[in-house]
């Protein structure tokens, strides 16, 4: 009998696990007693990291595009389709395209993040973002007409990709603009939900003083209730307005209906077990990167880690072994501290953050590794 | 022990970073006016930033029940 994985989602997490298993299940792909199915809803993988520099004009959304079938090993069946039905005792999907019934052995749940900005009322319309790549285009153009008056961050959701965006964003507006002569016309304001500037305390502690010696205002305890596009204020649930020129959030996110509709978790994230990242609800079902609700960030270094611990794992189950693999919380970000400097934090479950002194050569490590990143993809890196 | 009756309660025990304070702010943020909602947290720093929060937001902290591992918090949107 032929066992057959699923993969559903061909971000970060679903195209490095693809590349593992392939790798890892040579000999059992080749004997015929494995298959390996990734279904993504786009012909191309998306690498998200590079909308971050599209509104200063360093990036196109193109450079973050390349086709699945040229990063995702041959031996693994690629399906351009989207999953609409996930029956976890039945073991079988239904989706949108052709009328078969995609049948699986083991399942890994990998659709990631998407943006819900309807869910408050005047953002869709007053509210800009470098979370997608039509918003990072946009803003583009608003970034470049914005000569004078207030730029509003706000982090409206989260839990949110890539938490350190935020910061990465206002740090590097603080610096484009001081370079391009306009910074003592344009006020930077920074919001954030919770009572201090970070969800983690330490990053939250580093980056406090970065804000305070480059002049961006902070208002904690913010979380936006609603935006008037004609006023141009944002009003938080707390009672406080804001008046701006530019608004840019990082909208609300939830991850995709079918994983509530099947019972494995709320909002789109799968109930796991942190460590073995099995869902809690099923037998035979993996859960990884954002998808999975494991109190990390949602950032592809999580994903990239996770879909190694998932790769070991499927394995040993399909060659009859105990699975033993489990994932550390281990997380991995550089964090842009302006136009050419940048931090960097390691961590996990157990290890807080310790953000390392901002340097130049942190900065091109960045930018190094966000080339190196089709490595990554392709399972070498 | 308390004997107020939530309408909602969100168990956020376990919750990383940003943790259990907006796991209570989401839940709030989709209640109704007067609705209360019981957060469980085993976060010590819920201690401190529910109260602070709650304060803010001018909605009320009604009571903070202690257990041996976790704490519920009692909260009615405003």
């Amino acid at each position: 009998m032929t066992e057959h994985v699923v993969i559903v989602g061909g971000g970060t997490g679903g195209s490095v696990l693809a590349n593992d298993l392939a790798d890892r299940l040579e000999p059992e792909l080749d004997a015929g007693d494995v298959r390996i199915t990734l279904i993504n809803d786009d012909a191309d993988h998306v690498y998200k990291p590079v909308w971050l520099y599209v509104p200063f004009g360093q990036r196109e959304p193109d450079d973050g595009r390349r086709p699945l079938e040229d990063l995702v090993d041959d031996r693994v069946d690629i399906r351009i389709d989207r999953v609409t039905e996930i029956d976890t005792d039945a073991e079988r999907l239904e989706s949108m395209e052709g009328d078969d019934t995609i049948e699986y052995d083991h399942l890994v749940l990998a659709t990631g993040s998407t943006l819900v900005p309807e869910e408050i009322p005047g953002l869709a319309d007053g509210g800009h973002d470098y979370y997608s790549e039509s918003g990072a285009v946009d803003l583009r153009d608003e970034l470049l007409s914005l000569t004078e008056g207030r730029l509003v961050l706000s982090v409206v959701g989260t839990p949110h990709m890539c938490p350190a965006a935020p910061l990465e964003f206002v740090f590097m507006a603080d610096d484009w603009l001081r370079e391009r002569g306009l910074r003592e016309d344009v006020e930077i304001t920074y919001t954030y939900p919770i009572q201090r500037v970070h969800g983690n305390p330490h990053i939250a502690e580093w980056a406090r003083p970065i804000m305070e010696e480059r002049d961006i205002d902070v208002e904690t305890f913010f979380n936006a209730e609603s935006v008037d596009p004609e006023a141009e204020t944002i009003t938080s649930m707390e009672g406080t307005e804001l008046d701006y020129d530019l608004l840019v959030t990082i909208p609300p996110h939830g991850g995709v209906d079918l994983i509530e509709e099947a019972g494995l978790g709320d909002d789109g994230w799968v109930d796991v077990d942190k460590h073995t990242l099995e869902a809690e609800a099923a037998e035979n079902v993996y859960a990884l990167g954002d998808t999975a609700d494991t109190g990390v960030p949602n950032a592809g270094s999580v994903a990239h880690y996770q879909a190694g611990v998932v790769g070991q794992r499927l394995a040993s189950e399909i060659r009859g072994r105990p699975a033993t693999a489990t994932y550390d919380g281990k997380t991995l970000c550089f964090i842009e501290t302006g136009m050419d400097a940048a931090s960097f934090v390691e961590f996990d479950y157990e290890t807080p953050p310790a953000p390392a002194p901002p340097s130049e050569k942190l900065h091109w490590s960045k930018l190094a590794y966000n080339e190196a990143y089709w490595l990554t993809a392709r399972g070498l890196l | 022990m308390t004997d107020i009756e939530p309408d909602e309660t969100v168990d956020a025990r376990g919750a990383a970073c940003p943790g259990p304070l907006m796991v209570l702010i989401g839940q709030i943020r989709d209640a109704e006016a007067g609705d209360v909602v019981r957060l469980l947290s085993d976060s010590d720093q819920s201690l401190t930033d529910v109260p602070e929060w709650a304060e803010e937001a001018g909605n009320e902290l009604l009571a903070v029940e202690e257990f041996d591992d976790h704490n519920a918090f009692y909260v009615e949107k405003s």
